[in-house]
């Protein structure tokens, strides 16, 4: 900051009147209330999963937990089967995350460095499929399953999340791409290097902040997403755990601190996610959308 | 080098696998909705060929209106809370202690599934012991609603989840925009004498129109699309008071097995996304595209 800045800064902040400071108080007060209404209700989540049943119809909902009763996850993941779902999200988002990536960098390098005349066809179509709703798909896509043998497969879901999640990992990975310098290929190419050599060994290595962006938007969307596991998956031991939780809390309808300690458990791995990633998310979900 | 980088085999190789997934999960589906809604069709059974029969039954169909009605409610709900993300985003943008911090609280609900969060609402509109009867209770409210199970509040009270789940997607891609702006226009309109006020209403949302413009789209067909917490949390009802296109349409298709209908319900859905998104463009680009 330049002492010029800094002056006018310090200018600013005496020029405050007191009415202003109060504004600003009150500003402050509005942006503070509307943080403690979109975490309080996780808080309160938590405490109810560690609350036996009467606790929870006996007591105030804001109360600590009194005694906590972590025997409701031990319930959640062996009894409900929670464990199990679990483990199947984990397969499907991260089998699904891996093809997404992959097929996006393949496209993306084709794109902003191959010479081809459909190039600007290929991109529109990519980009368009942003705007597809998926319900209009459905119907359609769960008779195409069908047909192929696939419906209550896993793979119907691991392609269908792939290729509903291209268009925008793609757009995302254009911009990436753009800033590059094409220098260290364009080396190459004059050395001999054959292009998938150029694409495995050099591109992507150096897109690797832009792989980790899209991979982490891609695995969230994935673990959380709901229709077409709804709609593809009807056996117990494909379910995925957004569909897991509602079969588990129409077994266990009253039962409020089990319910808890499964809604836990889904939003845990992605609570630990964002802390430790919140700036690549923020930046992925900015990229994604400001564009579209 | 021109002859490496425009190798045919290459491009085919890069491109093929995800455009055969595009083309064959997102653009032949949304075809053949259309193609679908031509048929009398249980979805499993043979189709018979019944012309314009189910468009001219959903022009008639008075369910099919109302939960087109409750979805442009949603809309236009969506688009007016749009304005106070805006404002919360210019208050933050004003580099307040803290804002980084809040503005990541914000971002945490949209990160959670949409199953997990209408679990959670739903036990926050539980009319014995959820968190808001009871807050409710605490203020000295008797006859306290039973939300979800009134016709005339559910819309109402799923609309407040949604916001939940939203808001901090809007205040982050508002926030990424009014980083972008030159910290020299908002420092010349200082020196000029411009107030905190006049600074945000007549440069920073100027200057952020396109994006303001790209939100307004989002919410809209977002909104008119909108699907997982209504299914989780009312199934459309109380007696359909909170029926939106996207849920009659999975009712009509794998609820009472009218895949002709359903698909075209999902058609129908398709063609007022796409009409309305086209409609908007259209409406605002009139406005000059600002260059800085």
């Amino acid at each position: 900051m330049t002492s010029k800045q800094a002056s006018l800064e310090t200018n600013d902040k005496t020029k405050l009147s007191l009415g202003n400071r109060i504004g600003l108080g009150l500003l402050y007060l509005v942006l503070v209330l509307v943080a403690i209404f979109q975490i309080y209700p996780l808080i309160w989540l938590f405490f109810f999963s560690l609350k036996t049943n009467a606790e929870v119809f006996g007591t105030s909902p804001f109360a600590l937990p009194s005694d906590p009763q972590w025997g409701n996850y031990v319930k959640a993941w062996v009894d409900g089967g929670v464990g199990s779902y679990f483990f199947n999200s984990v397969f499907v988002t991260v089998t699904a995350v891996i093809l997404t990536i992959l097929f996006a960098s393949f496209v993306t390098f084709a794109i902003t460095r191959m010479e081809w005349k459909l190039n600007k066809l290929a991109l529109g179509l990519f980009m368009v499929g942003l705007m597809v709703p998926i319900h209009s798909a459905l119907i359609p896509l769960f008779s195409f399953f069908l047909d192929i043998n696939l419906i209550d497969h896993p793979l119907s879901i691991i392609l269908t999340y792939t290729a509903y999640n291209l268009p925008l990992t793609i757009m995302i990975m254009l911009g990436f791409y753009y800033t590059l310098p094409r220098e260290v290929e364009e080396a190459a190419v004059m050395d001999g290097c054959s292009i998938h050599r150029i694409f495995f060994q050099i591109t992507l290595p150096i897109t690797t902040p832009v792989i980790s962006t899209t991979a982490i938007i891609n695995m969230i969307y994935n673990w959380n997403e709901f229709v077409f596991v709804n709609t593809f998956i009807s056996s117990d031991k494909y379910k995925t755990l957004t569909v897991g939780i509602q079969n588990f809390i129409g077994q266990y309808l009253t039962d409020w601190g089990a319910i808890g300690a499964t809604l836990m458990i889904s939003i845990i791995p992605v609570l630990i996610a964002f802390f430790i990633l919140s700036n690549r998310i923020v930046e992925g979900i900015a990229a994604g959308s400001v564009k579209g | 080098m021109k002859q490496v980088m425009s190798n045919k085999l290459v491009i085919a190789l890069y491109t093929l696998p995800a455009l055969i997934l595009i083309l064959a999960l997102v653009y032949v589906p949304i075809m053949m909705s259309g193609y679908y809604g031509l048929m009398d069709w249980d979805g499993i059974g043979a189709m018979t060929f019944i012309g314009l029969e189910n468009y001219i039954a959903l022009m008639q169909d008075a369910k099919f209106w109302d939960s087109a009605y409750h979805s442009f409610l949603l809309a236009a709900f969506s688009t007016l809370s749009l304005g106070a993300y805006l404002l919360i985003s210019l208050v933050l943008a004003n580099k307040l202690k803290g804002s980084e911090l809040l503005r990541k609280i914000y971002l945490i609900p949209m990160l959670l599934s949409s199953v997990a969060i209408a679990q959670l609402w739903l036990k926050i509109y539980d009319p014995n012991n959820g968190m808001l009867n009871s807050l409710l209770e605490f203020f000295g409210v008797e006859n306290t609603p039973i939300w979800l199970a009134d016709p005339d509040l559910v819309l109402f009270s799923i609309f407040i989840a949604i916001i939940w789940q939203y808001a901090g997607f809007y205040i982050i891609i508002y926030s990424a925009a009014l980083k972008g702006i030159p910290e020299s226009l908002v420092e010349a309109a200082r020196i000029d004498g411009a107030n905190p006020l006049q600074i945000a209403w007549k440069i920073k949302v100027p200057l952020i129109a396109g994006v303001i413009k790209v939100t307004i789209v989002l919410a809209i067909v977002g909104s008119l699309k909108y699907f997982d917490l209504i299914y989780v949390m009312t199934g459309g009802g109380p007696n359909g008071a909170s029926e939106v296109m996207a849920s009659y349409m999975y009712k009509e298709a794998f609820g009472a097995y009218n895949f002709g209908y359903g698909s075209a319900v999902g058609f129908a859905l398709l063609v007022i996304c796409l009409l309305l998104t086209w409609l908007i463009r259209k409406l605002t680009t009139s406005d000059e595209e600002i260059q800085y």
